[in-house]
């Protein structure tokens, strides 16, 4: 083995300044941009495309028949979310919804990731198993739900089933593109390095297809929560509980439009919210670590 | 005072006074009538290769695009096989930088050399220190926190040099690493990379198309002719005292080889 512990000559230390310097003038210095700024960026745009959505929404009321059994205005949707707040419906409703689509969304991404790595690492399973796994992409997950219902019964089985069978597709999916999107000279480089199989998927391959995972995870979450809201709004009573689905549902049997309404824009409110709070901090940590964010514009 | 002298056949090649070369009568490198066919019934990209390389030696393969050296590398680094004919390398195996720094850019400067100790099973207690030591080799003690997109070409190049030194392999392979740098960088890290040679004393095997850098660089330069690719010829490249790639003598053996690099070049043309 050679020795590496040479020290360095006259000539290295020169080389050293010169080579600092150069470094210097290559790397360019990033201007740091204010918290306060950052915050403001972020929520200025959302609080005006609400506003302007509540402003059309009120002119649309106005210019049209103004039958609020059929489409009511913004300020009665407003007074039936405060109404169905103080006697509990809605935050019972919210708090079901949610616990069920982050729970069955985290078992999603628990079965779904293992599997993902085989389908996207063995040939013959993803030749035989990656078509039938986008087809089932592609198959809505509602139409599971009255097999779903007739196997479990009106359950939580029943629910977490169709979310599974929604989910649980995609991000296999997300893997294996992720995967696929991994630069072949990374491998070689593991490879040189000495990586056996398993050390080659643990710190080459995987980290470098986590962009691509985290889309996938992104869009399982999507199929989560759209699953369950299917399935919610399909099976109504019996062990089942109360979701925002059922909310749907109730709101249709009593003829309360404005609960509908209020269903519906919760339904929306928790999906922006678990999209702004959630991935989005978490793929623009991953991308800006690896030099590839996109500011937004100065 | 700098001389240079062309020859032929070298089996003294490394005979340069000052550089730390082994009597050890054991090749580095034996490359032995290699032959590379990507399809059974195609044309041979490489064609009876013979090539002994001796331990610490420097020397640079140099040919047109497509005359098959990356492959006769890869050949060497144990990444592809042979068609026929057998390789040797001195350990267990070769150590090998890449076309671009290929640095994974989910990790820092300092995680990436620290990568490859830690694949080599270097225990966790020795691996900071070592991380510390081969930055500081490259000059890039500073940068060990920083992210591969913040440093500039040319500390992605050293920081690559440092990862492959971090493989503690005596074979050294470069596969034009410095092909994507501006002139200015590529000068410094000739430097840099001799120093780094003589202060290891690595053997290196060094690809280039560019015929200057392999004049500047290699005690021993091997033209490859393409399709087949053969080794048609070499040239000892004996050097006292500093060599820098702007020397009359270095730009004189680099006319002589260019000309007979296009000289082959020409042979494709009928």
């Amino acid at each position: 083995m050679p020795t590496d512990t040479g020290s360095p000559s006259d000539t290295g230390s020169s080389l050293g300044t010169l080579e600092a310097g150069l470094d210097a003038l290559q790397t360019a210095s990033v201007r740091p941009v204010s918290r306060t700024r950052k915050a403001v960026r972020a929520v200025l745009p959302l609080v005006i495309s609400v506003t302007v959505l509540l402003a059309v929404w009120e002119i649309a009321f106005r210019l049209g028949p103004q039958d609020v059994t059929r489409f009511p205005p913004p300020a009665l949707v407003g007074l039936t979310f405060l109404h169905l707040w103080e006697d509990g419906t809605a935050g019972e409703a919210l708090v079901t919804s949610v616990q069920r689509g982050v729970v069955g969304f985290l078992l999603a991404a628990v079965i779904g990731t293992p599997l993902g790595i085989v389908v996207a690492r063995v040939r013959w399973i993803r030749a035989s198993f990656g078509p039938l796994i986008t087809g089932l992409q592609v198959l809505p997950s509602v139409a599971w739900v009255p097999a779903a219902i007739i196997w479990f019964g009106l359950s939580n089985a029943t629910i977490y089933t169709v979310i599974l069978l929604g989910a649980v597709p995609s991000i296999i999916n997300g893997i294996v593109a992720g995967v696929d999107q991994v630069p072949p000279l990374y491998r070689r480089v593991g490879q040189v390095l000495g990586a056996n199989p398993v050390e080659m998927i643990v710190y080459v391959i995987l980290p470098a297809a986590l962009p691509g995972y985290i889309a996938g995870l992104k869009q399982g979450w999507a199929f989560s929560w759209r699953s369950l809201m299917a399935a919610e709004l399909i099976a109504v009573g019996g062990d089942i509980g109360f979701g925002l689905g059922q909310m749907l549902q109730q709101g249709r049997d009593l003829g309360d439009m404005s609960r509908i309404f209020v269903g519906i824009i919760l339904i929306l409110v928790v999906g922006i919210a678990v999209e702004l709070l959630f991935f989005a901090p978490v793929e623009r940590a991953v991308m800006r670590r690896r030099g590839l964010a996109v500011e937004s514009g100065s | 005072m700098t001389t240079l002298r062309a020859g032929t056949p070298a089996a003294d090649a490394a005979a340069s006074p000052g550089t730390p070369v082994a009597v050890a009568p054991r090749p580095a490198v034996q490359v032995t009538d290699v032959t590379k066919r990507f399809s059974p019934a195609g044309a041979p990209v490489l064609d009876g290769i013979n090539l002994t390389i001796a331990p610490g030696e420097f020397v640079c393969l140099l040919g047109a695009s497509g005359c098959g050296k990356s492959t006769l590398l890869n050949i060497m680094a144990g990444l592809e096989k042979p068609t026929t004919g057998q390789v040797s390398v001195a350990g267990d195996g070769a150590a090998l930088m890449f076309q671009e720094a290929a640095l994974f850019p989910w990790l820092t400067a300092g995680q990436n050399v620290d990568l490859a100790l830690k694949l080599r099973k270097v225990p966790r207690a020795q691996r900071a220190a070592r991380v510390g030591e081969l930055l500081e080799m490259v000059h890039l003690g500073g940068a060990a926190d920083k992210r591969v997109h913040e440093l500039s070409g040319g500390m992605r190049s050293r920081v690559a040099l440092a990862r492959a030194l971090a493989q503690e392999q005596d074979v050294l392979l470069m596969d034009e690493p410095f092909a994507a740098l501006d002139a200015i960088t590529r000068d410094l890290l000739h430097d840099e990379l001799e120093r780094v040679w003589k202060a290891t004393g690595r053997t290196v095997v060094f690809i280039t198309h560019n015929v200057r850098e392999a004049v500047r660089l290699g005690q021993r330069v091997l033209l490859m002719s393409s399709r087949p690719g053969r080794i048609v010829r070499e040239w000892d490249v004996s050097v006292t005292g500093e060599r820098r790639i702007e020397a009359p003598q270095v730009a004189s053996l680099a006319i002589e080889i260019t000309d007979k690099l296009r000289e082959e070049i020409r042979r494709h043309a009928h």
